[in-house]
């Protein structure tokens, strides 16, 4: 790649979501931002290659789409927008370097985030807004057409803009509630290209979510959750590729071979989750990663502690009652107290929320066999198999299938 | 930013506001409401409405017009009254709205004001 092209490229990575935070905070128009950002770029692959690159790129961008959107506005006939242009004119005449300018990201990720704003669109607004990916991308990691996605967007960016959604972090009393749905707009992201981590997009969105969480915790530093979040994040990120065998089929946790996981992500996310619960208050994300850091501890201490897991997984179910906790709690309870009590614990949900639940009926398939109900096994795989979305999660399914078959005959 | 603050309040509610022991309670409530936002000066207007017992909806059906006893839309809560408030955004219009003494048992609709085409 061309030295030039390179290094916007990387300024594009960095800088993207810092400008147009910054140019939507100041014009309270994202939209009118995120394009101006844009040609900011495309300026840059067109000119940086002959030119040179500028010592101060992000600087030079920001001038840049800070001027297409002063001209933009010139255009559209606001005689008040003259005056900034020519002030702004004057300003680099007389000055080379750029002004320092505020990060507003963490702003901008509140106002993509706030509660008036369909909760649904929170995670494909933060990865448009401060990554910039297209609507394109994230309709596809949605399962959403792309061109819908792309409406929905610009009717979220314009109702922040016009019912006057500040662009602001909230009050301290407001913030912790806040911060938790950034976060989980950023959990959300990561849990984006879970099903496939083989594919080679050219972004790969967990990474980009880990690269999310950091930001958080660079600009709103101390806070225990944010913390948790990563922590937790890279605990799952460590085990990435062992989470496929070399023919790219689903390798559970258990049967995952310890030497393959990240080392180094363990031992970060272990700092991070100390750090976490020194700070306080312990929140869902520090639990579900005290979880997987005990999980990670296999490779050092053999078979992991069932017992802590299954607290860690009451304290969860008390602060975060989802059926994925109550399934990893009955799962763990199963392992102390034998897969017949986890199955009584499955019964205790109601059948609205299993019917369409793929983890559900491949967990009570798990216990079924280990009762030695192998009719009731395969019947529950074969509704796991019917209601998996992922091929590698399906094959594994069937294989296992496929062992109890053997076994009868 | 100016934003319409919808009030809308439930059978039960309507019912206190009068020959109702809690009549004397409901109303200084909501005097107590709207004092409060005239003096902070966020408030530029806003009316109660008589209940939607009173309401009558119109419409033109192939250019005849039909008239109808009630409020156009069948819901249990109605809008029994509203506000024109100017603050700096949407989280102030929304901690002004669950201020409202219908908050509890009803709810409130926060709306920006259109101001012009484009809004």
């Amino acid at each position: 790649m061309e030295p030039a092209r390179h290094i916007a490229e990387q300024a594009a990575r960095r800088s993207y979501g810092r400008l147009v935070a910054w140019l939507a905070s100041q014009f309270r128009d994202i939209t009118l931002a995120e394009d101006a950002v844009a040609e900011a770029f495309a300026k840059a692959l067109s000119h940086w290659p002959d030119t040179g690159v500028p010592d101060n790129p992000e600087g030079w961008l920001a001038t840049v789409a800070r001027r297409e959107i002063l001209q933009h506005r010139s255009r559209a006939g606001r005689f008040e927008a003259a005056v900034p242009f020519l002030k702004l004119i004057a300003e680099e005449r007389q000055a080379d370097s750029e002004p320092d300018w505020p990060d507003d990201r963490l702003k901008l990720m509140f106002a993509c985030t706030h509660p008036a704003i369909d909760p649904t669109m929170h995670t494909p607004l933060i990865l448009q807004t401060i990554l910039g990916f297209s609507a394109e991308d994230i309709g596809s990691a949605f399962c959403v057409a792309p061109t819908s996605m792309g409406q929905r967007l610009v009717r979220t960016k314009r109702k922040i803009i016009q019912a006057g959604i500040g662009l602001s972090v909230p009050d301290s009393s407001e913030l912790p509630g806040r911060l938790g749905a950034i976060l989980d707009a950023i959990y959300a992201a990561f849990g984006l290209s879970w099903s496939d981590p083989a594919s080679e997009n050219a972004r790969d969105v967990s990474e980009e979510a880990i690269w999310l969480a950091r930001l958080v915790d660079g600009l709103l530093p101390g806070r225990a959750e944010v913390l948790g979040l990563l922590a937790l994040m890279l605990f799952s990120h460590s085990r990435r590729s062992a989470r496929r065998s070399p023919e790219g089929d689903f390798v559970p946790l258990s049967e995952q071979d310890p030497d393959v996981w990240n080392k180094d992500m363990i031992m970060e996310a272990g700092a991070c989750l100390n750090i976490a619960v020194s700070i306080q208050p312990v929140g869902r994300y520090q639990l579900e990663a005290a979880i997987q850091a005990i999980h990670a501890g296999r490779a050092q201490f053999g078979e992991p502690d069932w017992q802590t897991i299954a607290g860690l997984y009451d304290r969860l179910w008390e602060i975060h009652p989802t059926i994925a906790v109550f399934l990893g709690r009955a799962m763990a309870i199963s392992e102390i107290q034998g897969a017949g009590t986890g199955l009584n614990l499955l019964d205790e949900l109601p059948e609205s929320q299993i019917s369409a639940h793929q983890p559900y009926w491949a967990s009570r398939a798990e216990l079924l066999r280990r009762c030695g109900d192998n009719d009731g096994a395969q019947a529950a795989y074969l509704k796991a198999i019917g209601l998996s979305d992922d091929p590698a999660t399906r094959r594994f399914l069937q294989s296992r299938v496929q062992i109890l078959v053997e076994n009868d005959s | 930013m100016q934003y319409a603050l919808m009030f809308y309040e439930n059978p039960s509610e309507f019912a206190k506001r009068a020959d109702s022991p809690e009549t004397e309670a409901y109303w200084a409530s909501w005097t107590a409401y709207s004092q409060a936002a005239r003096e902070s000066g966020v408030l530029q207007g806003g009316q109660a409405l008589q209940p939607p017992g009173m309401s009558t909806a119109v419409r033109l059906k192939s250019g005849a017009r039909s008239v109808q006893d009630g409020p156009i839309a069948d819901t249990k809560e109605q809008l029994g009254g509203f506000f024109i408030i100017d603050v700096p955004d949407l989280d102030a219009a929304l901690d002004w709205a669950s201020k409202a003494p219908c908050a509890e048992h009803g709810g409130v609709e926060v709306r920006p004001i259109m101001n012009g085409p484009s809004g």
